[in-house]
């Protein structure tokens, strides 16, 4: 028997003009928690996909247990005892969690004898001997759509559990939870170590890789570029490792003045009871206010709330001191807001579409000829601007923007909204799934808007960006406004105590 | 980021991206030079004409299809133009003239009556589906069953005939004839012209860009301040309109109307318009491809017919061309693993 649970050995796979792995390798050992680290694009997931056989790597070898094996096929992985929760949920909500769980393997039995149907009983009993295990107290015949996305979380789990492997896969499992949920996830990860299983953890949050992890494994581009103890490393180390070059600046130095109140929320609302509520703000021109607070404060919705997204019941929204009636984001628009949605994918990019569709859809009044025809070279002029002043990589203004990675999507969705000169850019978590790099990038345009005299309001769920980059910060606690904090003064403790001020 | 290729280069790209395109050709070349009469002016007035009609009714539904919904009330709408159009055409001295006392009516007021109907029926698409939420399956069954009800209810389930002499001469007119040649169709020259607009429609409006965008992403479009019920409207609206123009070229093309004309049509133009690489999930269509789809179709019911295949074995050839061509198409979209 081998020293390894699992080897993989020269990986190369290749997508049409893109080389997403080049002899990447990964080695786990038995009852070890293993992070693999690597900025956006770094093919982390992608070695997981092949790992898992979602994907057929074009060259390189993986060893299971000392044996080499080809892995055709994630059901193939899944009886050999690899397991994988995805980045993306993907539960079928109108049924229960223990159908969920035993999808596609119900246990069967024989009616009369003869006729192969579902045995719920045992199935139903399995779902909660399992959900005890991963410490979860919810009824098995509950529709999983009633659930919580980090219970969710626990029933994928489960789900991995229930197939007794032993080597499983959690790619960035904490990205939507809250820090208790966190918590209660890595007792799971502990429980499942200690039962000898090898957890692969995909993730960006440094603190929580040196808390877990036994040993990370680094890449970069696609390559290899090295395993380390954990013990070893820092977060320093580990960004360093990550994007190949010394980052000195995490953030950009601003050089923005905040200005008057341009910007007045008052006595806001939502129709729902259990949203935003009473919240009220000021913001000035050239400002960049953060938005913090924990998952489930309704930071988003009062932000969608206010650009018309979602409904409102009360409270006044003033803007150079003229009140404003917004029903619809086109209200919003034609007032100079602007909103970057928190999903991309969901509210933001129009993904068949090209570039050039994609980054001038919200201000194509512009490009017209005779009030009403579209002149591509016009379109083209504000594609090429972008692609040059935001550092967009791009084929071609052509090319579907879905075939981007996040952090070009993204400059581009700012440039959507920059074509129309805002006064007000309302950010809803900006750098959200991108990479040191780009982040970087996003940075410095923000705080380039601001100097320019923009007022920005940005929502974070990241502790260091909001401080880095915010001139004040506003705090949300369950669907109210608790303090707000100064730039220069803000900490994670003082952000922290507002954001649990629950009632 | 230049990457122009040659007019030739360009055409075998399409062709191996459109194999279907191909295969057509080829069968066509074959039975040409094998039947007699393939290669006739009268066999491509036959084709022309049919072609348009369809054409129009296909591009009608395409704006449906490309924002992720679908018109099934298409066909019923446009039996229901034909009714009507035939009703209010009818030669006064015609003895089964369903309103003997109403007064001749001019064949370009009712053309605008009925565009009106057409487009009034398409208004009340749009709004069931973008403002009552009806998924536009299920919002345009309902009215397609309504529609044809109206149908039966008003022409008595009586076929309807003696038309206008001036509407069924305009209708199957041609102009240009030289020598052997007898003439373009108007209602070639009428798809071109519609062919152009549309196309004008979705590349250089900001109602075709937004229409796109709807396709692309409803939420992302709404959140970029497109007024997705606006358009959706608008664009249902179009669809009626274009029924209804078919309704009317089609009655007089045949001369004659009963409230079973255009049964059916809604899936041919579907069928048309997914052949010729319009995106059943949203976003993806253009007026070149859908004209493809059409003309396959037509081309396809033209060659059984000369080859003297038993008019029933249609059906299932022209399943078959459905199901293998999109299968075929949808070869470029799915993920390469």
């Amino acid at each position: 028997m081998s020293e390894y649970r699992l080897e993989m050995k020269g990986i190369c796979k290749s997508f049409p003009g893109v080389k997403a792995l080049d002899h990447a390798q990964l080695r786990l050992r038995p009852g070890t928690v293993h992070a693999l680290m690597g900025e956006n694009g770094a093919g982390k997931s992608t070695l997981m996909k092949c790992m898992f056989g979602i994907y057929k790597m074009d060259e390189g070898e993986l060893y299971f247990e000392g044996e080499k094996v080809e892995i055709g096929d994630p059901m193939e992985a899944l009886n050999m005892g690899i397991a994988m929760v995805h980045q993306e949920l993907q539960p079928i909500p109108a049924r229960t969690v223990g159908e969920n769980i035993f999808l596609g393997r119900y246990p069967m039995k024989k009616a009369l004898g003869i006729i192969p149907i579902v045995d719920h009983k045992k199935m139903y009993e399995d779902t909660a001997a399992l959900l005890k295990k991963v410490r979860m107290d919810f009824d098995p015949k509950q529709m999983l759509g009633e659930l919580s996305v980090s219970q969710m979380q626990s029933v994928e789990i489960a789900k991995a559990v229930s197939a007794n492997c032993k080597v499983l896969i959690l790619d960035e499992p904490t990205s939507s939870l809250t820090q208790n949920e966190v918590e209660a996830l890595f007792r799971i990860v502990e429980d499942l170590k200690a039962e000898g299983v090898s957890i692969v953890y995909i993730s960006h949050k440094m603190d929580e890789i040196l808390r877990i992890s036994d040993e990370v494994t680094i890449m970069r581009d696609g390559q290899y570029v090295g395993t380390w103890e954990s013990k070893e490393l820092t977060t320093d180390l580990i960004i360093t490792k990550m994007v190949g070059r010394e980052l000195t600046n995490l953030y950009p130095k601003r050089e923005n003045v905040p200005g008057e109140v341009v910007f007045e929320v008052e006595d806001f609302s939502s129709i729902n009871p259990k949203s935003f509520r009473h919240a009220s703000f000021k913001l000035r021109k050239g400002e960049i206010l953060g938005v913090g607070g924990l998952v489930g404060a309704q930071r988003t919705e009062l932000m969608e709330g206010l650009f018309g997204i979602r409904s409102h019941t009360s409270g006044t929204i003033k803007y150079n001191g003229k009140e404003l009636k917004i029903n619809r984001p086109k209200d919003a628009i034609d007032q100079g807001i602007a909103m970057l949605t928190e999903d991309r994918r969901a509210s933001g990019i129009l993904g068949v579409l090209s570039v050039a569709d994609n980054i001038s859809v919200a201000s194509l009044n512009q490009y017209l000829d005779y009030g009403f025809c579209l002149n591509n070279k016009k379109v083209e002029k504000l594609v090429q601007d972008n692609v040059e002043k935001m550092n967009i990589k791009t084929p071609s203004s052509k090319t579907q923007i879905q075939s981007l990675s996040g952090g070009n999507q993204q400059k581009v969705l700012i440039g959507r909204w920059l074509a129309n000169n805002p006064d007000v850019l309302i950010l809803d978590e900006p750098t959200r799934g991108i990479d040191v790099g780009a982040k970087y990038e996003i940075y410095c345009i923000i705080a380039e808007l601001a100097k320019q005299g923009k007022s920005i309001i940005m929502i974070s769920s990241e502790m260091a960006e909001l401080i880095g980059m915010s001139d004040r910060i506003m705090v949300m606690c369950d669907g109210r406004v608790t303090g707000f904090i100064d730039g220069a003064e803000a900490t994670q403790e003082n952000i922290m105590e507002l954001a649990t001020q629950f009632e | 980021m230049n990457n122009k290729k040659s007019i030739p280069q360009r055409i075998l790209a399409y062709l191996k991206g459109n194999p279907i395109v191909i295969i057509l050709t080829v069968v066509c070349l074959i039975v040409g030079f094998t039947v007699d009469n393939f290669f006739s002016w009268g066999n491509f007035n036959n084709l022309a004409s049919n072609t348009a009609v369809r054409f129009l009714i296909a591009l009608g539904v395409s704006g449906c299809l490309i924002t992720k919904g679908t018109d099934l009330s298409a066909g019923r709408q446009v039996g229901l133009a034909a009714c009507l159009a035939g009703v209010l055409l009818q030669r006064a001295d015609y003895s089964g003239r369903m309103f003997p006392n109403m007064p001749e009516m001019n064949m370009v007021v009712v053309l605008l009556i009925i565009l009106a109907l057409g487009a009034f029926v398409g208004v009340l698409n749009g709004v069931i589906i973008s403002k009552l939420n009806v998924p536009p399956f299920i919002a345009t069954l309902g009215t397609q069953t309504i529609v044809y009800g109206i149908a039966l209810v008003f022409t008595d389930a009586q076929p309807i005939g003696g038309f206008k002499k001036a509407y069924t001469q305009f209708v199957n007119g041609k102009i240009l004839p030289v020598g052997d040649f007898p003439g373009i169709p108007y209602l070639l020259i009428i798809a071109v012209i519609f062919g152009l607009l549309f196309w004008f429609m979705y590349n250089k409006t900001t109602h075709g860009k937004y229409m796109y965008a709807i396709g692309g992403n409803e939420v992302a479009a709404e959140v970029s301040g497109v007024n997705t019920v606006r358009s959706k409207i608008l664009i249902y609206m179009t669809a009626g309109i274009m029924y209804a123009l078919a309704g009317y070229l089609l009655a007089g093309k045949a001369g004659g109307a009963t409230s079973a004309l255009g049964n059916g049509y809604e899936l041919e133009a579907i069928a048309g318009c997914t052949i010729g690489g319009v995106s059943t999930t949203g976003g993806i269509g253009t007026v070149g491809g859908i004209l493809v789809g059409v003309l396959v179709f037509e081309l396809l019911k033209i060659v059984l017919q000369f080859l003297g295949v038993n008019p029933y074995y249609n059906y299932i050839v022209q399943g078959l061309v459905i199901v293998i061509s999109v299968a075929l198409d949808i070869r470029k979209y799915v993920k390469k693993k």
